[in-house]
């Protein structure tokens, strides 16, 4: 279970809001380029610092403003599949998603059953040791998420997990996305700009404009999107749109 | 077509024809210009000649000296160049460019002001060097003052590249590995310094390479003294008068070694693009 509040000021605005995700519960942050939802991953694992709040995940403060708490990105056990995946170029699938394990200096014995199992389970055991490089978009995005699940995360944060997908690829790993995130059991934050995603993938969606958040209600009222408001940033066009004010309709 | 035009387009050829001339001289001049000079030396020696030289102990002890002595250097200027040359690659801080421009300064300096400040400071009577007397320990003309002044020279290249090398490597990489519980330290060493690999060594072999061939400031610093201080440069310039032959074969020595070295860096550069 994670609760924050985050207040940081940005170039642009300043940015407050606060969170609160169930284990097994899928939030997802939706909003255009610049909102400030990127952001929130980054002060929630701890890569970024914010100027006041807390954070609080499994009874643990991680950060607090008040008491002087930083807890750093290495010790919050947060998993996060990055824009573009930020695979590492010089190592292979396999040393990729052992990196977290390694890390906990669990012995290569054990860790090496648990990575073909990751592996075996998002059907990419194929390309154990190629090097992520020689991979299509859709794999990378499963050794990104292989690599935040495996060390057992308390929160798992994905940022534009999609996007770098193409249209056919994306319409199949939205589903299994939605499918793992609930299965791996821990409380979840998906960062999109579609609108397709927020529906298909999330439980709870908050929509941001400036930092703050403008609407948010469970992602099945995003059905009827007369309930977004006609005030926002976000006006509501067509089904079919590619695309407004950013919030993409795929 | 009447007789002027075809005059005008005759001269205009000719006029194209000569601006290809001179172009292509010009070329030609150039290429000559550096590499007539280095065919020559090969030219003066028979490999009979070439092979005896080399085996002169002086010229021996010379390339010895070199190689231990740029080892050296290199080693301190890695283990000094690569914190600052992160630190100025991923933080903005105040004065940045001011520190930035004066580790740049030896790379324009004249060599042999270099070794003077570094005799000035080093000296008997200087900062450190007064101090160091004090204590028995005597810097200038020494083997480790080679060293100190390769250090000095060469010292900046590596930082410069390293700085390069460092700031092409995208953040989000090591953001990833913090976040898998990767300390910054241990990020560093298993995600940062593999990605600048390349940029990294060709830095080495830059400095390496300075090192190799400094004089400048090593003869103001640390003499010209055969087996302690006379690195090949040195004995290129000591033997010149007494026995041209063995300048010239340490001079082919160093022409090979420079060679060898930017071929290293045109496959490493060509690797990394």
């Amino acid at each position: 279970m994670l609760n924050a509040t985050l207040i940081k000021k940005l170039r642009d605005f300043e940015l407050d809001i606060d969170l609160s995700v169930n284990d097994g519960e899928v939030m997802v942050l939706l909003g255009e380029n610049g909102s400030g939802k990127s952001t929130v991953l980054n002060l929630l694992s701890g890569l970024l610092v914010p100027d006041e709040g807390n954070i609080i995940l499994n009874n643990i403060e991680l950060f607090s403003s008040e008491k002087g708490i930083f807890v750093p990105p290495e010790e919050r056990n947060i998993g996060y599949v990055f824009q573009n995946y930020a695979l590492f170029p010089h190592m292979t699938v396999f040393d990729n998603i052992s990196f977290g394990l390694r890390m906990r200096r669990i012995p290569k014995n054990q860790f090496n059953e648990e990575v073909d199992r990751f592996l075996e389970d998002l059907g990419i055991a194929h390309v154990k040791c190629e090097r992520v490089t020689n991979l299509s978009g859709g794999q990378r995005q499963r050794v990104a998420l292989a690599r935040a699940l495996i060390i057992r995360p308390h929160l798992l944060l994905l940022d534009e997990p999609l996007t770098a997908l193409d249209q056919s690829a994306r319409e199949k790993i939205r589903l299994e996305l939605r499918t793992q995130l609930v299965n791996s059991n821990q409380p979840s934050i998906l960062v999109t700009h579609s609108l397709k995603d927020a529906r298909i993938i999330g439980d709870k969606v908050m929509m941001l404009e400036k930092g703050k958040v403008i609407w948010s209600g469970k992602a099945s009222d995003l059905k009827s999107l007369s309930t977004i408001p006609d005030d926002s940033a976000v006006n509501f066009v067509s089904e079919e749109y590619i695309s407004f004010s950013g919030i993409a309709i795929d | 077509m009447s007789f002027t035009q075809k005059g005008t387009r005759n001269s205009k050829k000719l006029k194209t024809t000569i601006a290809i001339i001179i172009f292509a001289l010009i070329i030609i001049i150039t290429i000559l210009f550096f590499t007539l000079p280095l065919f020559s030396l090969l030219l003066r020696i028979s490999p009979e000649d070439f092979i005896a030289a080399i085996l002169d102990p002086d010229v021996n002890n010379a390339i010895m000296l070199s190689l231990i002595t740029a080892a050296m250097a290199t080693t301190i200027i890695v283990l000094l160049g690569t914190p600052i040359a992160y630190l100025n690659a991923r933080y903005e801080y105040r004065g940045r460019n001011f520190v930035e421009t004066l580790l740049d300064l030896p790379i324009v300096l004249p060599p042999s002001v270099a070794g003077l400040a570094l005799l000035v400071l080093f000296g008997r009577r200087g900062l450190i060097g007064g101090f160091l007397n004090d204590i028995g320990i005597t810097i200038i003309f020494t083997t480790f003052a080679v060293v100190l002044a390769q250090v000095f020279v060469a010292g900046p290249l590596y930082i410069r590249q390293a700085k390069t090398a460092f700031a092409m490597v995208d953040r989000v990489y090591e953001n990833a590995a913090r976040t898998l519980g990767a300390g910054p330290f241990v990020t560093f060493v298993k995600v940062t310094i593999p990605l600048a690999w390349t940029g990294l060594v060709s830095g080495v072999i830059l400095g390496f390479a300075r090192g190799i061939g400094e004089f400048g400031a090593t003869i103001m610093v640390a003499g010209n003294l055969p087996g302690k201080t006379q690195t090949m440069p040195l004995a290129i310039y000591g033997m010149m008068q007494s026995d041209l032959t063995a300048s010239i074969a340490l001079s082919i020595v160093l022409i090979a070694m420079s060679c060898i070295i930017l071929i290293i860096i045109r496959i490493l550069s060509g690797r990394s693009s």
